[in-house]
């Protein structure tokens, strides 16, 4: 291994933050606050996660910013790092969790290991694909990935999109697209009604984009580029009915039809993984205190279930004065975080939006 | 460079300097510290790289960093996440065909 570039640095740390978004950054920040010592290791170059594209304002009560755009949070909750001194590793990878619970990150060409005495996970989630004829052309794209290239960086790698997916994601990311002057020909979704909130929907519709229900795309038409979708209606078994297929022109497909979330680490580090569909998929085993099947690893946000900012920020802020207790010992003003995140997420999981969640939770939880 | 949203409701862009970069043999220009993919989609370039076995032209997916369709081959390092890797002046970007070959 002599010609090898890499050097191995050994960093430790007390509580370690995996992950820069929502969920991680809250979690960092509750850790901070209460007087311990921590770090956030993130793989992009700004902190934020998914906020730094979210251009709409969010909903809710005063406690998870409501009326306040998602790159604002972002810059909020930075902004708020920085004041408290917490220290970033940013542009760097996790790579692997090994032997004696050590971390490999890989920053640049820089490959070093980082021991930590709790990790809280906070690595999000990916976007689901779609499986049709020509899907593996340039031009379906994720519906995620437009929202970022179009509001991080500026550029639309198209001019008329097609969404498939009506949950948030795929009622706002069109919206956008319309307010960077992009056309939107249709969203097509597979269920008898959309999926995301009445709000995000009606804007869609008052903007004159039609919704397709019980439709699905079946093919993308083009040799190296996009240039049209073929749609078909589905039937109650919600396979295709012939004859009802339908061409329409456009150079991107976006797929909304949901995310995973991000387990790699949590299966290397050997923490229990469950199959529980209504949370999005293979999560880590968490109890109510975030803790995993392995006493030093926390979870929160999309990697513990595809939810939204708000809940990811109240799961951080448990992850992270649970992590902390059980580092320096029980504290009142730990108790009283984890309470009112606790009370906050009840009052969230109300909503009928939110029956799957406490459905999959609870399932987790037996 | 003509593919950049220029007005926009809400965000106003505050991009880097402009730079040149080769894609393939040709010129082309971007922002520095963007992502490649980026400055590479603002110049209207959509296939980045041609499939190992059939061949066929793949775009980006996720980019976030995380689903490795975009890797191309960058000064002459091959499987660079270019959804990722910032735009630096001077730059030699390729497409690569199939995972990478080792010379």
């Amino acid at each position: 291994m002599t010609e090898n570039k890499y050097q191995t640095a050994e960093k430790t740390i007390d509580i370690c933050v995996v992950g820069g978004g929502p969920a991680g950054l809250q979690a960092a920040i509750v850790v901070k606050e209460l007087g311990g010592n921590v770090l956030i290791v993130d793989d992009n170059p700004i902190l934020g996660g998914q906020l730094i594209k979210q251009t709409h304002k969010f909903f809710g009560s005063k406690l998870h910013y409501c009326g306040v755009r998602g790159i604002d949070i972002a810059t909020i909750f930075s902004n708020r790092v920085q004041d408290l001194g917490i220290e970033v590793i940013n542009d760097a990878t996790v790579v692997g969790y090994y032997d004696h619970d050590t971390l490999g990150i890989l920053r640049h060409d820089n490959l070093f290991s980082l021991k930590a005495e709790r990790y809280i996970f906070a690595t999000g989630a990916s976007e689901n694909m779609l499986a049709f004829d020509n899907a593996d052309l340039p031009g379906v794209y994720g519906a995620g990935a437009v929202q970022t290239m179009m509001n991080v960086y500026g550029v639309v790698p198209g001019k008329r999109a097609l969404v498939v997916g009506s949950g948030n994601i795929g009622l706002i990311v069109p919206y956008q697209l319309l307010q960077a002057g992009v056309e939107v020909a249709a969203i097509v979704e597979i269920m008898t009604k959309f999926g995301g909130y009445y709000v995000h929907a009606a804007k869609i519709k008052r903007a004159g984009v039609p919704i397709y229900l019980k439709h699905t795309v079946i093919e993308a038409k083009g040799k190296d580029r996009i240039e049209a979708a073929v749609i078909s209606e589905v039937g109650d078994d919600y396979t295709c009915l012939l004859g009802t297929e339908k061409t329409i022109e456009c150079d991107m497909i976006l797929i909304a039809i949901g995310l995973s979330p991000l387990c790699d680490l949590l299966y290397h580090a050997g923490c229990r993984i469950e199959y529980i569909p209504e949370l999005g998929g293979n999560v880590p085993y968490h109890d109510t205190n975030m803790m995993t099947s392995k006493p030093n690893i926390f979870v929160c946000g999309d990697l513990a279930c595809i939810e939204e900012a708000s809940t990811a920020m109240l799961e951080g802020r448990i992850a992270g004065a649970r992590a902390y207790e059980s580092i320096y010992g029980k504290k009142g003003e730990a108790e009283t975080i984890v309470k009112e995140a606790a009370r906050e997420l009840a009052i969230i999981r109300t909503s009928p939006f939110e029956e799957r969640i406490v459905y999959g939770k609870k399932h987790l939880h037996l | 460079m003509n593919d950049y949203i220029v007005e926009h409701p809400i965000l106003r862009f505050t991009h880097g300097k402009r730079v040149k970069f080769t894609f393939e043999e040709e010129e082309l220009e971007g922002y520095e510290n963007e992502p490649i993919a980026a400055a590479l989609h603002a110049a209207g370039v959509r296939i980045l790289s041609y499939s190992e076995k059939h061949k066929r032209p793949r775009g980006f997916f996720c980019a976030v960093g995380k689903c490795s369709s975009c890797l191309m081959e960058v000064d002459g390092r091959q499987n660079v996440m270019v959804c990722m890797e910032p735009l630096r002046p001077g730059m030699k970007v390729r497409r690569q065909k199939g995972r990478h070959q080792s010379k």
